[in-house]
């Protein structure tokens, strides 16, 4: 492996079981510098779980998950935020905070005890929220936003803790056609500059346009990782969701599901 | 783009600071002698500290001011970290059963200490170990997740709380001690038979509680995320959980050895700051105990007042003050949809 292509997070022989239930078997996965990688499978299939486990949230059973090839647990919890950002799906916010405070938090792993921030921490803030697009929504509640405004809070939180991975569990979930381009846009931008993503999602053929490879996961094992032309195909979506669908080509190549009804 | 500045929180301090001078002028000026603000400041400040007023406003009120104060801040801040580690509004000592549970070690050491060589003044100590084990009950019920539903909190407050004043009397009863309106007045909540000498163990503990959270601050802004959200953004929540648990036994136990079950104090101060001030800790878990202070003593005051030479137990104030804003939180709630 050249140092281009060098893992900036990798899942070694992950497994994790919640009691008798196995959830993820023996999961060897890189997420290497610089690309987006996609991450798909049926519901149950363990993708939230992965990124559990990679922002220490979950215990990994065996195996080990490193980030810039140190044992994600062998770091404190402020060094492994200032290496991994997470977009989770939704937050209850528990208390009415405005979306410019949650947006702040984001810097949290780099501030102090007292934790004050400074003018810089400020303008990161700012401009993640103006590159998401939610800087009109700066002084609104977070519990008076919608789902998907929710959601756009907590990708510019994500992006103002400056982390060199991103790691997004559905970030498309809630949002309409044009916030979903501009999401993935953002993430492509993000890991223009060597950084890396990935991005849980179930809109296959919108992952497979935005994704450099993609995993898919089934029945608790990595059913396969490459390209997106390669993982989505007719016979791995019977294997992963035992559905039958048809796979299209694009005018660009990049594949596209038709799910036979 | 609004953000919390130091300077902001230090104008918000100084005004509240403001507000408990004032509540304390109120405190010391009001009684069967009503003092004009005036006199009780040029008391307060002048050399002469002799005669009947004197002697009324230096040693007989400002002792209770100063407790009321005391224990008003310490119920206060405690509601505020409860509120954020249960992310739930409606967490406080008192209707979490904490404070019953400080009310039961100290009741048990009043009652049985003796028999081992414990005095008085193992009081204090003794509620901080009730008030540790009742929350870890409710950490264990609360479980792994850290969100509580509002059922369960309330349905563990109610009980416990029941069970709570039933073991105290209980052990009273058995113990034969002998004035019977003492534990009437742990239970509902009073500053009329404090003693002032206790002072400086609220004062102590209060210190302790605060020293402990006030560094956490920005970490219970994080928890407003849930665990899972705060702990991806650095905050070694199982850590923080355990110093809240030392900072919130701390200070309910001093406020219960003190002056019985007071109950909402850590649900009104809260609730009101937070409408003002918003929900950023850093600034509301100093405000909580300049807030919670000057409630207390003008609630105090208004108690010992009220009827004229009979005394009202200030626990019936702050409750029928609390009862119906519980309520409306609740309902408000539900309204909102929002899970509590």
């Amino acid at each position: 492996m050249n140092e281009a292509i060098a893992a900036a997070l990798s899942f070694e022989g992950v497994s994790i079981a919640f009691g008798e239930h196995e959830i993820l078997r023996d999961v060897d996965l890189d997420l290497r510098a610089g690309e987006v990688l996609g991450v798909a499978g049926g519901n149950g299939a363990g993708k939230t779980t992965l990124l559990r486990i990679a922002s220490r949230v979950l215990p990994a059973s065996a195996g080990r998950v490193c980030v810039g090839g140190r044992d994600v647990e062998s770091l404190s919890r402020r060094e492994l935020a200032r290496e991994i950002a997470v977009v989770p799906q939704d937050v209850q916010v528990s208390f009415p905070f405005r979306a410019s405070e949650v947006v702040l938090m984001g810097r949290s792993p780099h501030l102090g005890a007292f934790g004050y921030e400074s003018p810089a921490d400020i303008e990161r803030a700012r401009t993640a929220m103006m590159r998401v697009g939610v800087d009109q929504l700066a002084d609104r509640s977070i519990l008076d936003l919608s789902g998907g405004e929710r959601q756009l809070v907590l990708i510019a939180r994500a992006l103002a803790q400056d982390a060199a991975i991103l790691l997004l569990d559905e970030p498309t979930a809630h949002l309409d056609l044009r916030h979903r381009i501009q999401v993935l846009t953002l993430v492509r931008e993000f890991v223009a500059t060597g950084r890396s993503a990935l991005v849980v999602s179930h809109d296959l053929s919108l992952a497979a346009r935005s994704c450099d490879r993609m995993a898919l996961l089934g029945g608790g094992r990595l059913l396969g990782v490459g390209r997106p032309a390669e993982i989505v195909t007719p016979a791995n979506l019977r294997a992963a969701f035992g559905v039958d669908a048809e796979v299209l080509v694009a005018s660009d190549g990049a594949p596209l599901v038709v799910p036979r009804i | 783009m609004r953000v919390l500045t130091k300077a902001a929180v230090a104008g918000t301090l100084l005004v509240l600071l403001l507000l408990l001078f004032a509540a304390a002028m109120f405190g010391l000026g009001v009684g069967p002698a009503g003092l004009p603000p005036g006199e009780v400041l040029s008391l307060l400040v002048g050399d002469d500290a002799t005669g009947s007023t004197a002697d009324i406003v230096l040693r007989v009120r400002w002792p209770r001011v100063m407790l009321a104060s005391l224990v008003g801040a310490c119920l206060a801040v405690s509601g505020v970290l409860f509120q954020a580690l249960l992310r739930n509004p409606l967490a406080d000592p008192y209707v979490l059963g904490v404070s019953g549970g400080a009310a039961l070690g100290g009741i048990a050491v009043l009652s049985f200490g003796s028999a081992i060589g414990l005095g008085a003044s193992a009081v204090p100590p003794a509620a901080f170990v009730g008030a540790i084990l009742t929350t870890l009950l409710l950490y264990a019920i609360a479980g792994s997740g850290g969100r509580v539903s509002a059922t369960n909190l309330l349905l563990t407050g109610v009980v416990f709380n029941a069970f709570a004043s039933a073991a105290i009397v209980f052990m009273a009863s058995i113990a034969g001690l002998s004035d019977g309106a003492n534990i009437f007045l742990w239970l509902i909540g009073s500053l009329s038979a404090s003693r002032a000498d206790v002072a400086p163990w609220v004062a102590a503990f209060l210190v302790a509680g605060l020293a402990t959270a006030l560094p956490m601050a920005r970490n219970l802004n994080l928890l407003a995320l849930g665990e899972e959200g705060a702990s991806q953004l650095g905050v070694e929540v199982e850590r923080v959980k355990r110093w809240l648990l030392v900072s919130t036994s701390l200070m309910v136990g001093a406020a219960v050895s003190v002056a019985g079950l007071i109950g909402f104090v850590g649900l009104i101060i809260p609730h009101l700051l937070r409408l003002i001030l918003g929900p950023d800790h850093r600034l509301l878990v100093p405000a909580a105990a300049l807030g919670g202070a000057a409630f207390l003593v003008i609630c105090d005051t208004i108690a010992r007042s009220l009827l004229g030479g009979r005394e009202l137990p200030v626990g019936a104030i702050t409750a029928i003050a609390g009862g119906p804003l519980f309520l409306w939180l609740l309902r408000r709630h539900h309204l909102r949809g929002v899970r509590i």
